[in-house]
């Protein structure tokens, strides 16, 4: 057997610091320019609508819809030698951004309609996104 | 000014390529490169610009030192992974054409069959991928693999792009190497054995994905006016482009994830050539998985978005086809040196010494790179 290797643990930066914290409140944070209004993310310094590097903070709710996915097979990271096969979703959320997380659920396709949630892990959290309820 | 045929390559080189090299990546690199300056009728001292590869090898002062180089007088580094060499193409020719220099070598050594060298065990060192690193590693996207897959995903479920399209991709390229002694890959290989290789990241299985391999490559970009000189027939290069796409360093934050900066480069290196799709006889296309092949080649404009998997399917790439690509194997039967290799084979296809792997008439062809994710090179090249 392999050694049980850790999670890699991120390394914030001054700019990305508010998305971390809103990661440790559960919270899904997004920069929005404090001129247009336009959201973005991952953090970025300036907004590529206006060119403003004014930011707020805003909280996302999580909704969006399946922009594509991937199942994990193969692991590339020692980290992840015993949770394999996982599956990897992107979504579009409804604030328009795009977020990356864990999918858990049955089958998928693009365009579901999911929600998306920190659950908190051993050495961090993950954003894990489930069928939306009918 | 046009950059049009101002430089040609005059020397290629490559190394054994191996999956268990002894030489370190550095001493890869100074073998290819020597065999490529010997290549050109050049003396290692006469190379007056240098475009390392990659930016864990020698620099430019590395060159300096063990070739005994008297006046460098350009050098740069190019940190756009796959796209580099292709991109190195374009940056010679412009030190060139501004008459910086006249002999530009570009080269790259690489030794990742150490397990500690492999992708997921890098990728917090690249600096491309610092937002995948602090975003998204940590929840389990950790290598090329995977962070490619969605985009295949998304292509199958809207254009209908299949696993047999694929398939198709991987076995031309083995068709292809099975005729180059020096490809690691020597077996041939069916549909059957594609789609029975082993998934790694839906929905692309091993047969997808490129070899991880070590050894070295490199080659000499001379001055046009030098080629009358130089030992072989000079192959010069006709139109040369980059590209970046759109939020290129945030990949899931892509407007459309499946965009490339080849998209952006394709036109800018037709319209400098001169040549239309039709004159290409022969394609080296990055092929660090075979979904990037059939995409690429929408990019480029031979066939229209979503019309990749229909546009290979009919064989055209294998050995005989309409448009036969990577001749020398590629990335997934030859060997993985960043598409190094693809420049290499692009000239020896065009002077006419690619042994049993020929193209006949082969007179114009283009290469492209392909890294980070996105960013894109080509060069359409001719035989003098």
């Amino acid at each position: 057997m392999s050694e049980l290797v850790a999670k890699p643990v991120p390394t914030p930066t001054a700019m990305s610091q508010p998305y971390w914290d809103g990661v440790a409140n559960g919270q899904l944070r997004l920069q929005s320019c404090g001129a247009c209004g336009a959201p973005r993310h991952y953090p970025r310094l300036l907004c590529d609508r206006c060119y403003s590097d004014e930011v707020k903070w805003v909280t996302a709710s999580g909704k969006g819809k399946i922009h594509s996915w991937t199942v994990a097979h193969h692991p590339y990271h020692p980290a992840f030698v015993t949770e394999v096969p996982y599956t990897l979703v992107l979504v579009d959320l409804v604030e328009g951004p795009r977020a990356m997380g864990r999918w858990n659920g049955d089958s998928l396709k693009i365009g579901d309609e999911v929600q998306g949630k920190f659950v908190v892990r051993e050495g961090g959290s993950d954003l894990i996104f489930s069928p939306t309820a009918d | 000014m046009s950059l049009s045929d101002k430089a040609c390559v005059s020397g290629v080189g490559e190394t054994v390529y191996t999956r268990k090299a002894e030489k370190s990546a550095f001493e890869l690199q100074l073998e290819a490169s020597l065999i490529a300056i010997r290549d050109a009728g050049l003396d290692p001292k006469e190379i007056d610009g240098v475009i390392p590869i990659g930016l864990v090898t020698g620099i430019a002062e590395d060159f300096i030192d063990n070739f005994g180089i008297p006046d460098l007088r350009f050098s740069a580094l190019i940190p756009h992974g796959g796209a580099s060499p292709a991109m190195a193409l374009q940056c010679a020719t412009l030190a060139i054409a501004g008459g910086v220099c006249k002999h530009v070598l570009i080269a790259f050594g690489r030794n990742v069959s150490a397990a500690s060298a492999k992708a997921g065990a890098r990728i917090h060192q690249m600096p491309q991928f610092h937002y995948v690193t602090e975003f998204e590693l940590a929840t389990g996207m950790a290598a090329p693999a995977q962070i490619y897959a969605p985009m295949a995903r998304r292509h199958m479920e809207l254009y209908g792009t299949t696993i047999e399209h694929f398939a198709e991709v991987s076995v031309a390229m083995r068709e292809h190497a099975l005729l180059n002694d020096n490809a690691i890959m020597k077996k041939p290989i069916t549909f059957e054995d594609h789609h029975n290789s082993r998934m790694i990241a839906d929905p692309f299985r091993l047969f997808d994905c490129s070899l991880e391999s070590d050894g070295g490559a490199a080659v000499v970009v001379s001055a046009a006016d030098r080629a009358t000189d130089m030992p072989h027939r000079p192959v010069y290069i006709s139109g040369v482009a980059t590209g970046h796409p759109d939020s290129p360093a945030s990949i899931t934050q892509r407007p459309n994830i499946a965009s490339l900066g080849l998209g952006k480069a394709a036109g800018r290196a037709f319209e400098m050539a001169g040549v239309t799709h039709d004159d290409i006889d022969v394609a080296e296309v990055y092929d660090c998985f075979t979904y990037a092949v059939i995409k690429q080649f929408e990019e480029m404009g031979f066939c229209a978005a979503g019309e990749g998997g229909p546009f290979v399917a009919d064989g055209k790439l294998r050995p005989g086809g309409a448009l036969p690509t990577n001749t020398h194997g590629g990335l997934l039967s030859q060997a993985h040196v960043w598409g190094l290799n693809h420049i290499v084979e692009l000239v020896r296809q065009l002077r006419g010494d690619a042994g049993r792997a020929q193209v006949s008439h082969a007179e114009i062809g283009l290469v492209t790179g392909y890294g980070d994710m996105g960013d894109g090179g080509i060069a359409i090249m001719r035989r003098g």
